[in-house]
């Protein structure tokens, strides 16, 4: 499996850990209990596309927003986490 | 169905293979069943084998989407224990473990369950004192386990590297009394047992869709038609998410690929089941002489039933680490399995939030060694609408009321446990 980094190309995955699904946005911190609950422990967990973070610390150390299909592990794109986080306000 | 014995298999060994009858049906689906249970898994089938034997509900079927037992059953290291610390998993898995004591008798189907034990490796003092804890916490709950010193688990397994190892054995916590089974034999097994008590197994039957009623399941729909149901069980692990969404439902937790390895055929050289305590690796040897082992997780959301090659490298660099001397042995296959990777490690075995509906997944890497016990409960669940006492820790709730059962305390990182 290869992930194109925005800043560093096409790398092998072997560069990269796995932060998990992009899409989680932290509640408030006075958020309702279940909106908690379901952010630390319940999942969408897709069988096709997924936006993930990746951080590519063998190279850039950049966090990223990688989207792959989880049944073909197959990468359409990616973007900076940062850049991402900026337009949603947190979320990817 | 006929019974297999001694006298059976001279009979027919006498009359050629034709003499056999098959081990199960292949019925139609009925329109309506009072039990349906999702995935003809062992999880699924033994859940259908204890409603027919211990609660005498043979109005079940089992649906599976391809071929019974071709999922996680066929492809797990088949590694049984019961080596737990807490004490919401410890009573449970040791009532599997004695399940899986006399399975090929109260099959009448060998499982060839072998007692070979089960050796954790510790290489620090400190893991000694973590494995010193455990031990004496399974002691405590009945099980059996034993502490043992560097000398003692070079007498067990003198291929180990004790020489220049990076990661040095200090000792080890044994497990007597586990050991490995037929995988496969399981699923046939448990197959054959609901079969001849009634139970419908329909193979090549894929649920696509789970059809409620105010605020109840009915039953669902299926690439065969509608089959109705009062109650739904789903076992299909590595799918949980899946068929939960289609009721409409979330569930905590993410599928990941975990890949396992078979050698080629050895002479005898690894007489029990050895796991590495500086890394992730797992082996035991096969009757048929191969060597079956496995690691960690890929480590990425995935149903692709298949990994990738970094994996494979970092499994073996962690076998050779512990066997220097398997350095030239050929590996035969590799592949595949999806996983519940439920966020604390544990099953999740219990009601979910829709009448007549209820789930057993969550079963991270552990699912085989479970089964019996598993189907156990799960049968009793269904057939009480409540769980046992021994998978009461094991509901869903436990997420949102913080009682989780995390035997590693990895947190909520479903890759990490």
């Amino acid at each position: 499996m290869r992930i194109p980094c925005p800043w560093c190309g096409e790398r092998d995955a072997g560069e990269f850990v796995y932060g998990g699904d992009a899409g989680l946005r932290r509640p408030a911190d006075d958020a309702p209990m279940q909106d908690w609950v379901d952010y630390v422990f319940y999942r969408d967990n897709p069988r096709g596309a997924h936006r993930e973070h990746w951080q590519h610390v063998q190279g850039c150390r950049a966090w990223i927003v990688v989207e792959r299909d989880t049944l073909t592990h197959a990468v359409t794109g990616s973007r900076p986490a940062s850049e991402v986080a900026a337009e949603t306000g947190g979320a990817a | 169905m006929t019974h297999y014995s001694v006298f059976s298999l001279v009979r027919n060994a006498l009359r050629g293979p034709q003499a056999w009858s098959p081990a199960w049906r292949e019925p139609e689906p009925k329109s309506e069943y009072e039990v349906v249970i999702v995935g003809a898994g062992g999880h699924g089938l033994a859940t259908a084998y204890y409603l027919a034997k211990e609660h005498g509900i043979t109005d079940v079927a089992v649906v599976e989407k391809g071929w019974l037992g071709g999922g996680n059953t066929g492809r797990n290291t088949t590694i049984v224990r019961s080596n737990y610390l807490l004490e919401g998993n410890a009573h449970f898995y040791e009532l599997s473990l004695k399940l899986w004591e006399d399975l090929s008798r109260d099959l009448n189907y060998n499982v060839m369950f072998s007692q070979r034990g089960v050796l954790n490796l510790a290489h620090s003092d400190t893991q000694m004192d973590a494995f010193r804890r455990r031990g004496n916490a399974m002691r405590l709950n009945g099980i059996d386990a034993e502490l043992l010193d560097r000398a003692a688990v070079r007498a067990m397994v003198p291929e180990l590297n004790f020489d220049d190892a990076r990661f040095p054995i200090y000792g080890g916590l044994l497990q007597p009394r586990g050991g490995t089974a037929r995988h496969d034999a399981v699923a046939w097994g448990y197959a054959r047992g609901a079969d001849s008590r009634g139970v419908d197994i329909i193979q090549n039957c894929e649920v696509t869709g789970i059809r409620r009623e105010g605020g109840r399941v009915t039953g669902v729909e299926t690439s065969r038609g509608f089959i109705g149901a009062k109650k739904v069980g789903l076992a299909v692990a590595g799918n949980s998410s899946r068929l939960a969404a289609m009721a409409g439902l979330r569930l905590p937790i993410e599928s990941h690929v975990l890949q396992a390895f078979v050698s080629e055929a050895l002479k005898p050289t690894i007489d029990t089941v050895v796991t590495f305590g500086a890394h992730h690796f797992y082996i035991s040897q096969s009757d048929k002489g191969s060597l079956v082992f496995g690691g960690d997780l890929d480590g990425y959301n995935s149903y692709a039933q298949r990994g990738n090659l970094p994996l494979v490298e970092d499994v073996i660099t962690a076998g050779l680490a512990l066997f220097p001397n398997l350095s030239r042995v050929k590996l035969l296959r590799h592949w595949g399995g999806v996983m519940d990777m439920s966020m604390d490690g544990s099953p999740i075995i219990g009601k979910l939030p829709l009448e007549g509906l209820y789930l057993n997944g969550g079963w991270c890497y552990g699912g085989f060694k479970a089964t019996p016990g598993s189907g156990w409960v799960f049968a009793h669940t269904i057939a009480h609408d409540r769980p046992h006492r021994l998978n009461e820790a094991f509901s869903l709730e436990r997420f949102a009321s913080g009682a989780v059962l995390d035997e590693k305390g990895a947190g909520p990182v479903p890759g990490h446990h």
